[in-house]
């Protein structure tokens, strides 16, 4: 099988300097450095003894931590894979080749997402120490990563597609960014907004509506403290349709993979019907 | 090997080509001159199949640039005016993977690598950065990848710019051998002696169209119409200059020392008959001749003349 050029020459820029074991280093710093001062803190408050009930807040604190770093980091990967193309000059030759627009973006993704996974990847001696001591199942553990995976890849898509859409990486960046805060944050306050407004004041909890109910659902923090075992904020969360994670993987695959397409859509030559076109 | 017809294209309100019309013959080397935003680098890259024209028809190797994109870029080479290199790629990693996105078999790519870099002069940087190289270095490998997947066509936009004498001279030499090579090389410059020298044909091109093409000397001859003779006097050259310049088909007549540059538009005959002139008039003539104009000044006669200057 031949690999894809774009993420062969990538992956060898990318794996080749040294900012890259910088960034795992500081990565698993940052988490590490959190995961063991909770542990100590905890400790330090009880010196001599451990609570092992204690290990399943710290694994939903560190798998919070991980999400959030996630949340900053893919984006800021994928939000410059074209526009600093063409901000470097590189896309023209690039696209003169026998490349199809889709491989481009294809091998783009794939290398930004591989390097994702090797910073989670990285961070499996951490969540061993949590492990230990137990208060969770190894199948929500591989919940929590398979939900990675997933958001990871809807991150890195919008990075993508801000990227192809803007001529410049720093609009690109802050779009991402943007979106990706109205993903995290915006769903949730948007669908619990939802749910006070339509919600009859009594004694019997009203029923979720079902906007509500399905924001809530495509909430990453929402989701993967329910992958952890923890309630819905409003409502007994209910199913709709399919459970809560396969709402969130289809959904968001989907989304993912359209944001994807439609990237690799505005690297072809179109005719001028407005200002400008790409290239300029 | 290159059929341009009629091919108009528009960003906004400004038209950037306005019926282009240009055909390059199957390994001859075309020089495609005009001034900036005249539309040179647009017309390259539809070529290239960078961008789609609004209007017109662009062939390459009989290979319709919008309906078979990629068969075109199969058969083309493009360089463009202002392009970027990959940092942290070696030169030998940079070659390899432009080989690899033109879906060129693993075996062998060393030896065309090795074949490449020595066709421009770089057989001793495989393994340096190309970030590292120097600008002229860059445009060599810049034109070594363009021969990456041995295309017929080459499209070079401004492939000397912004280069020193020395690697504008390097890069002139490889153009030229790959002229000899037969590929059909498409390529615009503001440095037109070199043109002139690197090209069997050139076209001039000003607000978006073809103004005049032909082979170099068909175009210096073609200028305005008006040709430049010197009349060199044993005296009195101020005086005949006086004398010529309200004459018929005398638009300019100026006296340098004991000679008079006169811009005359006449045949020939014409010509022959303002000698008879001149002489009648009663100046001892020394010399009356034609001054082959080179291809910036056909160049400025031209596009002067286009802009109604």
């Amino acid at each position: 099988m031949k690999l894809n050029p774009v993420l062969l020459r990538e992956m060898r820029q990318r794996f080749r300097t040294f900012r890259t074991p910088l960034i795992v280093s500081l990565y698993l710093l940052v988490v590490g450095g959190l995961c063991l001062g909770y542990i100590y803190l905890r400790w330090r408050h009880m010196p001599g003894f451990y609570q092992p009930g204690r290990s399943r807040e710290l694994f939903i604190t560190l798998s919070m931590v991980q999400l959030i770093l996630l949340a900053f980091v893919t984006p800021g990967l994928t939000s410059g894979a074209i526009s600093a193309e063409r901000e470097k000059q590189t896309l023209n030759v690039l696209l003169v080749t026998r490349l199809k627009p889709l491989g481009i973006v294809a091998g783009k993704m794939v290398s930004s997402c591989a390097f994702m996974v090797l910073l989670i990847v990285a961070t499996l001696p951490l969540y061993n120490v949590i492990l230990l001591y137990g208060g969770f199942s190894p199948g929500q553990m591989l919940g929590v990563f398979a939900f990675y995976l997933v958001t990871i890849f809807l991150f890195g898509s919008v990075g993508m597609a801000c990227s192809a859409f803007f001529q410049r990486t720093g609009p690109s960046t802050v779009a991402a960014y943007g979106v990706v805060f109205a993903v995290m944050v915006g769903t949730i306050l948007l669908g619990g907004f939802i749910y006070e407004v339509s919600r009859v004041p009594g004694p019997v909890p009203a029923p979720v509506p079902v906007i509500s109910q399905l924001l809530q659902d495509l909430n990453p923090p929402v989701v993967m403290m329910r992958i952890l075992g923890e309630g819905a904020p409003f409502g007994p969360g209910r199913d709709l349709v399919m459970p809560y994670w396969g709402i969130y993987s289809a959904f968001y695959l989907l989304v993912s993979v359209l944001l994807l397409v439609w990237s690799a859509a505005r690297l072809k030559p179109r005719r001028a019907g407005g200002r400008t076109t790409w290239r300029q | 090997m290159i059929s341009i017809r009629g091919l108009t294209k528009r960003f906004g309100r400004t038209m950037a080509l306005d019926g282009f019309t240009l055909e390059v013959q199957r390994g001859s080397v075309c020089g495609l001159i005009g001034p900036n935003g005249a539309g040179k680098t647009t017309a390259m890259s539809i070529l290239a199949t960078l961008q789609l024209p609004d209007e017109g028809d662009a062939l390459v190797g009989g290979l319709n640039v919008v309906e078979n994109p990629a068969g075109v870029r199969a058969l083309t080479g493009y360089m463009p005016d202002f392009f970027g290199v990959y940092d942290g790629l070696r030169v030998w990693e940079y070659l390899d993977f432009f080989a690899s996105a033109y879906y060129l078999p693993e075996g062998g790519r060393n030896r065309l690598i090795g074949n490449l870099l020595e066709l421009v002069n770089l057989g001793d940087k495989g393994d340096c950065y190309v970030d590292l190289l120097s600008r002229g270095m860059k445009q060599r490998l810049a034109l070594a990848r363009c021969l990456v997947h041995d295309p017929e066509v080459l499209i070079l936009d401004e492939p000397a710019s912004g280069l020193d004498p020395r690697a504008r001279a390097e890069v002139k030499e490889i153009i030229r051998q790959l002229g000899r090579m037969g590929k059909t090389v498409l390529i615009s410059s503001h440095i037109l002696p070199e043109l002139a020298e690197l090209c069997d044909r050139v076209a001039i091109m000003e607000n978006g169209r073809v103004v005049v093409s032909g082979t170099v000397d068909e175009v210096t001859a073609a200028g305005s119409g008006s040709r430049l003779i010197v009349v060199e006097v044993v005296e009195g050259a101020g005086d005949l200059a006086r004398w010529l310049a309200p004459r018929d088909g005398v638009s300019l007549a100026e006296a340098d020392g004991r000679s008079v540059r006169v811009f005359f538009r006449g045949d020939r005959n014409e010509q022959a008959a303002l000698l008879r002139e001149i002489v009648a008039g009663g100046y001892a003539v020394t010399q009356f001749h034609e001054v082959r104009r080179n291809l910036e000044e056909a160049f400025m006669a031209v596009t002067g003349e286009v802009n109604g200057r």
